[in-house]
């Protein structure tokens, strides 16, 4: 335990994340358990275990789930299964994904060639690309095509069914990873920040005295703030009333449809070069739904597709231990609560945590049957809601500005357990629309 | 009854022969009950039976009872039929007479009649032009009781009933709004008409008293979620709930408060149980571990006591009526099959469904006391009526019996009981083989079951010494030099090792693919005229030989072995040590043998340079093996110097040793084929008698051929039949447990698929040597307990390579370290004061 509380400063000289001062991380995370086993596997803690570190018992399953994704058994070699990280990162600009892997891709014996660019790596894993795309921003346009496409093209490059289903838990696992590093601010490691172009992508923009000092004048309000949301939520919790199916529709519809993306500001620049070789199609990216009329995508009714029952019976078919671990980890991330809000103690954030996933599911268009979107609405203020869309579907465009924002008056941690939950959702939810599509095509 | 008439077909199986009294009785209960498979069978087992004639005629009493109810319930003779419905089903549910079917799902909530022709739609209880949630259904029940009485279970969370007796259009009667999330399961008491109970998925169970307007009693699974709640249909006041969580609990209805009892059914969600009709305490529940579980819950530990292992997740699973030990299921995913099992023949299905296109989301027996008819709902979006005649037996398609031959020559059989003892065959192995059924199945015919009654397992051992031994395979696999020779050296070597083992027929072969392939085009390079320096022919030089000096012979069959023991020495080396480094040791090998030889023999390689194309490079003194082997035309001098000392020390001794027998044979054909030949005419014949030694079951002998022939035969055989005997070859070398000899065969053989068998499953896992854990990462630094994990106790350096440790105080180090030391002393290096010791 000793050791990891010396050993992390000398690799921080700016602190691991550009929106979360390092001594709150160090005070709250380093002393953990989980950390230190971190700490002794890789020689150092990365940024994102670091940050992670804030929740130990969500980290213990996230560092089981990504090594047994990354290094134990499975259909697909060890520096296949980075480079395709590597490519859907580059999906969000990912340049710490990026880095991280494409190192780690090299030390598992990686042919150096591949990293030039998409073109070089072999057929196969360009065919991947279509699914990559559709992954990480669109997942609801996935249909049994687009396996068929994969599975059975005659031809020599042809993917089997366990080792796409590797790929696909790899690749949303690396979309909702760089949505949890762009949402948390995470900056490249010390020795990444070598590379100019690369430090130019993140978010290095810090939080300026200013806005502390903005923070600080607006405490009194804050915490106004939280006792109203806290009040809604025992509301939320209490009321019992009824509403017509079509009220209901109409409140899911109004969440997914919300314009909550500054689009006049944030001009799409020219990709770097770092990500324009592993991406495809770099315009392709989420599609804010028109309000109305036009016609949406089909929703998901959460009850016909559920990773409880159907996702995960056939990921248990298909790459048994990774189902386990993901079912773990989905069950962990669920249950994560101290029964704290900001200043206060003892509260039942369950319906709080309920809204965030159940509005990130709706943003994917899944819906719930037996939810009442309108709580979303009581219990998100719109700062809120504008962070977690942004990070959920264009996480490169997060700034500091959202993140400080929202819940002003409340941890840091509690921020990263909304990213936590973001993530996950998130990867839940794309889970089930490429798992949807491989049980249409097997039937 | 039925016990006894369980005990009384044991009794019949037993007795090996039919008595002529009880064929005839059998026929006269053919003629009882002339019209169901089902009653023969029964008829069957009574009349086998030793039961006396009095328990007989109640027998006879009770089984006409029962006819009379079936036919009875029968007046409907149905077939297989189906419908399609707008929507996929959820779930399905029948009326108590039978008649009538209700479907249930997400878009459609309709009622249809059956009729002996089909599926008539009946009525549409999804009114209304905007259809609220409320109609999106996740389970609905038809009440036993009452036949105008519906509950249904929306996914938004209400509970709904419906009364068929309404006038109006919508027959919606009430609705409850208790619970917070989807509905998963209602369920009605089976015998009082207004109680209905449902299971959440907010964790909550609620019983409802339908004369009011809210739940009476509200039970708390503690924020698990519900799955499935059935009542029980012998105990008045009890219900079972599943959990998302792997828990069954057991409730009274009088208390809510607390559960009776509660066991863990499964790992991971329980999505279904069903209470026994007939047996008070046996619940079945199916889970998302693919299993379907049996518990005995009338003792006072929850009691497994049958499982059932099915191909993937269970949704539903129903008791099948008037069947003690049947039950149907279908899955959730994937597999659109109904099974019907018998719980005691967990491993095949007593009979399967297979006519839905996509998972089956409903399964209900159509009547409470027929098990003929099964009803269901898919999400294909059609509703099936399944004939139990109809069903596809899978027990049939299974082969019924089952042969195995021993390592050693035992041969193993099963087969049905009644095959085996209609067979007196097996008298026909009076001394060596020895009978005993391994088990000894018994399926009582109650019902109409599994075809085949009992089987049997016989082994009949080989009698020791007896041609069917296997002692031949092995010391044929050890002997046998397959590389490292010149060609006809190799066969000469077979040859003799096939002779000595007494098997002439492969050792003659050997000779003559020596011949064959011996480039006889030019006689001149024959070894033995080198040898001898004598006449042109090889047999005469052969047998010349015989008469040289018995001393030479006998300093020969030394060198011989000498050379052996190396090779195989420089083999098994080089099998370990293929990823460590150096392989010193070995090339000195080669030069000792060289140093042996006496000085006119290492002459000869003169003399030998046209045979240079002939014989393969021995491999261990160079680590591109493959690329020699490729290309055995073009030996660069630098690298021939240094074996050839070897090799024409080896013919010396296979020459010498040619036997007498096989001179006879060569001299014949070596008469009757013109020397010109080339070795290409002999090649359909060789192949040809390749096929024939694999179709004989010495795949040995092909295998052996097949790599000592290398190029010359290889592309004439087509690489899956190559393929195909390299592994029966190597899984019987392996189960011999002659595994360098399997290694050498792999290494040597030219097939992609082979080769690669070596490189499978190359990893070691390991402890760290401090904190015993095991080590996950990679480096040699343990992630636990940070220190380095295999340190010599020698140099205390970390061992990268070959760690050797005594077994007896577990320090350890490099090979070469740890051998320094114990030539100096006894003690452990690591100071521990152990008295070391390797072996």
């Amino acid at each position: 335990m000793k050791e990891a509380g010396v050993d992390l400063p000398q690799a921080l000289p700016s602190g691991p994340s550009a929106f979360i001062p390092i001594e709150e991380i160090l005070e709250e995370g380093a002393a953990q358990e989980v950390m230190s086993g971190a700490l002794l596997s890789e020689g150092r803690v990365n940024h994102i275990n670091m940050m992670m570190g804030l929740h130990p018992t969500y980290l213990n399953c996230f560092l089981r789930t990504q090594n047994a994704l990354l290094q134990l058994d499975g259909p697909l070699p060890l520096s296949w299964r980075h480079f395709i990280i590597i490519l859907a990162s580059a999906r969000h600009q990912c340049s710490y994904l990026v880095q991280h892997h494409s190192t780690a891709f090299l030390l598992a014996g990686g042919d150096e060639s591949w990293l030039r660019g998409l073109h070089c790596a072999p057929p196969k894993i360009q065919h991947l690309q279509t699914l990559n795309k559709l992954l990480a921003h669109r997942p609801w346009i996935i249909t049994q095509e687009h396996i068929q496409e994969l599975v059975c093209p005659g031809a020599e490059a042809r993917w089997s069914l366990a080792e796409l289903i590797q790929a696909i838990v790899l690749m949303s696992h690396a979309h909702s990873l760089a949505s949890f590093v762009w949402g948390c601010g995470i900056l490249p490691e010390p020795e990444q920040s070598g590379d100019q172009s690369l430090q130019l992508c993140s978010p290095t923009e810090s939080c300026s005295p200013r806005d502390k000092a903005r923070n600080h004048q607006e405490w009194s309000e804050a915490v106004n703030e939280v006792k109203l949301l806290m009040e809604r939520m025992m509301m939320v919790q209490q009321q019992g009333e009824e509403f017509t199916q079509e009220e209901m529709v109409t409140r899911f519809e109004r969440e997914r449809t919300e314009s909550l993306l500054e689009h006049a500001d944030v001009q799409r620049s020219v990709l770097p070069d770092c990500f324009s070789r592993f991406v495809v199609d770099a315009d392709f990216t989420y599609q804010d739904f028109s309000p109305r009329g036009v016609q949406a995508p089909p929703t998901m009714r959460a009850q016909d597709y559920s990773w409880e029952d159907h996702g995960f019976s056939l990921m248990n078919r298909l790459y048994g231990e990774m189902a386990q671990l993901l079912d773990e980890k989905f069950q962990v991330v669920c249950a994560l609560t101290y029964h704290t809000m900001a200043m206060h103690s003892h509260v039942d954030t369950s319906t709080l945590r309920k809204a965030i996933w159940n509005y990130i599911h709706c943003i994917y268009g899944i819906r719930y049957d037996d939810y009442n979107y309108g709580e979303v609405n009581q219990l998100l203020e719109r700062g809120l809601k504008v962070y977690v869309k942004t990070v959920a579907c264009h996480p490169e465009k997060t700034t500091p500005r959202m993140y400080f924002s929202f819940w002003r008056q409340f941890r840091h941690s509690e921020k990263v357990h909304v990213n936590l939950l973001l993530m996950e959702a998130r990867m839940q939810a794309a889970l089930l629309y490429a798992l949807r599509a491989i049980t249409r095509y097997m039937t | 009854m039925r016990r006894e008439v369980t005990s009384a077909a044991n009794v019949n199986n037993d007795s090996t022969s039919a008595s002529p009294e009880r064929a005839h009785l059998f026929i006269k209960g053919q003629c009882v009950i002339p019209y169901e498979d089902v009653n023969r069978d029964r008829v069957n087992v009574c009349v086998t039976s030793r039961t006396d004639c009095h328990a007989r005629c109640n027998f006879y009493l009770e089984l006409r009872l029962e006819m009379e109810k079936m036919t009875r319930v029968s007046t409907v003779n149905g077939r297989t039929m189906f419908c399609h419905l707008d929507a996929p089903a959820n779930a399905i549910s029948v009326c108590r007479d039978a008649t009538q079917v209700v479907v249930a799902g997400r878009n459609i909530f309709k009622i249809y009649g059956l009729e002996e022709e089909g599926f008539v739609e009946r009525l549409n209880l999804r009114v209304g032009r905007k259809p609220s949630l409320n109609f999106s259904c996740a389970d609905v029940m038809w009440h036993q009781m009452d036949e105008n009485l519906l509950a249904t279970a929306a996914t938004n969370g209400a509970v709904v009933t419906w009364n068929l007796a309404r006038s109006c259009r919508n027959k919606q009667e009430q609705l409850f709004t208790e619970h917070k999330r989807t509905v998963n399961k209602v369920c009605f008491h089976p015998t009082e008409v207004n109680m209905l109970l449902s299971g959440s998925q907010d964790g909550f169970m609620k019983c409802f008293d339908l004369r009011k307007k809210e739940s009476v009693s509200t039970f708390s699974g503690q924020s698990e979620s519900v799955r499935d709640v059935q009542f029980s249909i012998k105990d008045y006041f009890t219900f079972a709930a599943s959990f998302e969580n792997g828990n069954v609990q057991l409730w009274d209805i009088r208390r809510p408060d607390r559960y009776e009892r509660m066991f863990t059914a499964h790992t991971g969600p329980v999505f279904c149980c069903d209470w026994h009709p007939e047996d008070r305490g046996w619940l079945a529940t199916g889970g998302r571990d693919k299993m379907v579980k049996v518990w005995d819950m009338s003792t006072n530990r929850v009691k497994e006591i049958y499982c059932v292992q099915t191909i993937a997740s269970v949704a539903r699973v129903k008791w099948r009526p008037e069947r003690r030990y049947h039950l149907a299921t279908c899955s959730m995913m994937v597999d659109h099959n109904i099974y019907v099992w018998d719980v005691r023949r967990p491993f095949i299905p007593f009979a399967t469904f297979e006519e839905h296109k996509d998972v089956t989301t409903g399964i209900v027996w159509r009547n409470q006391h027929d098990p003929y008819y099964l009803l269901s709902g898919s999400k294909d979006s059609t509703l099936y009526q399944h004939m139990f005649k109809d069903a596809s037996r899978p027990v049939d398609r299974a082969n019924p019996e089952g042969l195995c031959f021993g390592l050693f020559g035992d041969l193993a059989f099963a087969a049905k009981e009644s095959l085996m003892t209609g067979d007196v065959g097996r008298k026909t192995y009076p001394g060596g083989d020895r009978r005993y059924p391994i088990f000894f199945f018994k399926k009582p015919d109650v019902t109409e079951q599994f075809a085949q009654v009992s089987s049997a397992l016989s082994v009949f051992e080989s009698e020791a010494g007896s041609s069917v031994g296997m002692d031949w395979f092995i010391n044929t696999a050890k002997s046998y030099l397959l590389s490292g020779k010149p060609f006809a050296e190799l066969c000469e070597h077979n040859a003799q090792v096939a002779k000595k083992l007494n098997r002439p027929q492969e050792s003659t072969t050997w000779t003559m693919l020596r011949i064959m392939f011996s480039e006889p085009a030019n006689p001149s390079l024959s070894t033995n005229h080198n040898l001898n320096k004598s006449g042109n022919l090889p047999l005469v030089n052969s047998f010349s030989m015989k008469e040289m000096s018995a001393a030479l012979n006998e300093r020969n069959k030394e060198n011989r072995q000498d050379n052996l023991h190396s090779l195989e020495t420089n083999l098994n080396n080089n099998d370990e040590n293929e990823e460590t480094e150096g392989s010193e040791g070995q090339a000195e090998y080669l030069f000792g043998d060289a140093e042996l030889d006496d000085d006119d023999l290492y002459s000869m390689e003169h003399d030998n340079q046209a045979e240079e194309p002939e014989y393969l490079l021995p491999q261990e003194a160079f680590p591109l093996r493959h690329e020699i082997m490729d290309h055995p035309s073009a030996p660069e001098p630098v690298q021939e110097k240094p074996e050839s000392p070897h090799v024409s020390g080896s013919e010396t001794e296979s020459t010498c040793l040619t036997p007498m027998e096989s001179i006879n044979l060569i001299s014949v054909s070596q008469l009757l084929f013109s020397p010109h030949l080339p070795p290409k005419f002999f090649c359909p014949i060789v192949k040809e008698m390749l096929c024939y030694y694999a179709e004989q079951g010495d795949v040995q002998m092909a295998v052996s051929v097949l790599i000592v022939l290398g190029d010359r035969i290889r592309k004439e055989i087509d690489e899956l039949t190559q393929e195909h005997w390299y592994m029966s070859y190597i899984d019987l070398l392996q189960r011999f447990e002659l595994w360098n000899v399997s290694n050498e065969v792999i290494k040597l053989s030219t097939c992609g698929a082979i080769m690669c068998l070596n490189q499978a499953s190359t990893t070691l896992h390991i402890n760290c040597s401090n904190c015993k854990r095991p080590m996950s990462n990679k480096g040699w630094i343990c992630d636990r307990c940070h220190q380095c994990a295999s340190v010599c106790a020698v140099c205390h350096h970390v061992v990268k390579g070959l760690f050797v440790w005594c077994q007896g105080c577990s320090h350890g180090g490099h090979l070469e370290h740890v051998m320094e030391w114990l030539k100096q002393s006894k003690h452990c290096p690591a100071g521990c004061g152990h008295l070391c010791e390797y072996t």
